[in-house]
């Protein structure tokens, strides 16, 4: 399902943040990445969604190259990822509602279909009262929430999340790892970056840690294994 | 590949959404264009206006050719044919000698009656009163029709002639000149200030990006946003121009009689449709410029 294979990125100011990484994730797998603040967890990430390109090496989803990926072609690939921003990137000045929709609205979703998938998303991320609030009216959790509507309304095979529980309170976070667990069980993939070690040793799953641009560790049901 | 109609009505009605969301922004973009238009559109009325002077001014110049006192009716009669059919003689008009003296007369007003004692002995000379299809013709066809030998003289005010065009030319240059600085101008302004309204939507366009929007599907709904900033814009500087003109061409019309501005129908209408066409054209031109630069992401 993703595959990197000796991917290095050095971006024009010279820093390499990736430096040599190999990582292969299967469908419907559940991943934590994590490591250091600067080890190279949202560069991966970035990667991933073609917002960057690798210097080196070679990334593919879906048995999709990225690196052969036409700019007209990004697209269609972002929208078979979905992706949960840590500062969730959602429009402020639209409706609960509305900012979902565009997911849909984008791959030209028939209108009857946009209202019943928004619902439906909304049901499983439980706001579904607040589809008319304005975004700017919601908690930070409900944000997250919205984002991760946003994500799955597609129903992307793979779901990526980077820091999905930063800055929310301890209830907030696992509630919302509650959901993201959910989806995974529909057979949805998840690759969640996270500093959250409290997570990570509790609801076990496999942990990739990155330093300096390089996979360390890789085990299924690993522990976080750094100080909070 | 071709855009479904569900989609494009999308794109409309997302276009005219984002100027109610974004409306103090949209308000600043339709100010800046209804002021530059104001300024272009009073402009465009003062050019139209000072041509139509020049023309008025221009047309008044004539050229009087004077028979000699021995020429004999046939003879006036062919040379008469003769200019009628120059290629460069708009108008010939023949007043002879008696037609001459009551112009004259009339001229120099209630002091004109001292000279009807005059009528016995006319010392005029029988005229031809020519006017040029261009007026900046005069000198030349003047020239032509003083060889003929059954001519005597011809006057058409000379020495202001050449200076009269010299100015009309340098006031058609410069006016052309100005308005398409002023253009330029307005067209820079207004793109600018568009581009500010869709600089402050960068993050906006960067999800779209993100969640997987084709550059098109961004880009359609500020096509719209900017063609209806451009038309918005455009209505009140247009409406109060028009306004404006009819009222100051029937209070020319009433207190100056020897100058009338230009009618306003159908110029009005012309003025207003191409500014409205270049405020439309503008308003897409600032929202594209500014898009494009956000779509890399």
């Amino acid at each position: 399902m993703i595959t990197m294979k000796r991917v290095r990125k050095t971006y024009p100011n010279g820093v390499q943040a990736l430096n040599g990484m190999n990582i292969h994730i299967d469908k419907g797998e559940f991943v934590y990445v994590v490591g250091p603040s600067g080890a190279g967890k949202t560069t991966f990430i970035k990667l991933m969604i073609r917002e960057l390109k690798p210097s080196e090496g070679l990334i593919q989803i879906n048995g999709n190259n990225l690196g052969d990926l036409s700019d007209k072609q990004i697209p269609y690939l972002r929208r078979k990822i979905g992706v949960v921003f840590q500062d969730f990137k959602l429009f402020t000045k639209l409706s609960v509602y509305e900012n979902i929709a565009f997911a849909l609205e984008v791959i030209e979703e028939d209108p009857e279909q946009i209202k019943t998938k928004v619902m439906d998303v909304l049901e499983i991320v439980g706001l579904k009262s607040k589809a008319r609030f304005n975004t700017s009216e919601l908690s930070g959790g409900e944000k997250q929430r919205i984002a991760i509507a946003r994500a799955i309304v597609n129903q992307p095979a793979i779901l990526i999340a980077d820091e999905p529980t930063g800055n929310l309170d301890p209830e907030t976070a696992w509630s919302i790892m509650g959901t993201l667990e959910e989806i995974n069980n529909r057979g949805t993939t998840i690759v969640m970056a996270t500093h959250n070690s409290h997570i990570v040793n509790t609801l076990k799953k496999r942990v990739i840690a990155i330093e300096n641009g390089k996979v360390v560790r890789d085990e299924v049901g690993g522990s976080y294994g750094y100080q909070a | 590949m071709a855009i479904k109609r569900k989609t494009l009505t999308r794109h409309g009605r997302e276009g005219f959404k984002n100027i109610r969301r974004n409306g103090w922004m949209s308000f600043a973009s339709m100010s800046a264009v209804a002021i530059m238009l104001f300024v272009v559109g009073a402009f465009a009325f003062l050019i139209v206006n000072t041509n139509h002077l020049i023309d008025t001014i221009e047309n008044d110049v004539e050229i009087r050719a004077f028979f000699e006192h021995d020429v004999d009716a046939s003879e006036q009669e062919s040379v008469l044919e003769e200019v009628e059919s120059h290629d460069s003689v708009e108008n010939v008009v023949y007043r002879d000698r008696d037609e001459g003296l009551d112009v004259f007369m009339e001229s120099m007003g209630s002091d004109g009656e001292v000279f009807e004692n005059l009528r016995e002995e006319n010392p005029l000379n029988d005229a031809l009163i020519i006017q040029a299809t261009d007026p900046q013709m005069t000198a030349a066809v003047a020239e032509e029709v003083n060889a003929q030998s059954a001519i005597e003289s011809v006057e058409y005010g000379e020495s202001i002639l050449g200076q009269l065009f010299t100015v009309t030319n340098y006031v058609r240059i410069l006016g052309g000149a100005l308005v398409i600085g002023l253009i330029f101008t307005s067209v820079f302004l207004i793109s600018n200030t568009i581009k500010l309204t869709i600089l402050s939507r960068k993050d906006e366009i960067q999800i779209m990006k993100l969640v997987g929007a084709t550059n098109s599907f961004v880009r359609f709904p500020f096509f719209i946003e900017g063609a209806l900033i451009g038309l918005i814009g455009a209505i009140i500087p247009i409406a109060g121009l028009t306004v404006g003109y009819s009222y100051l061409y029937s209070f020319m019309y009433d207190q100056v009689p020897f100058f009338t501005f230009v009618e306003p129908n159908p110029m009005i209408w012309q003025i207003s449709g191409l500014l409205l066409l270049v405020s439309i054209l503008v308003g897409i031109f600032g929202s594209q410029m500014s898009v494009r630069k956000f779509l890399k992401v």
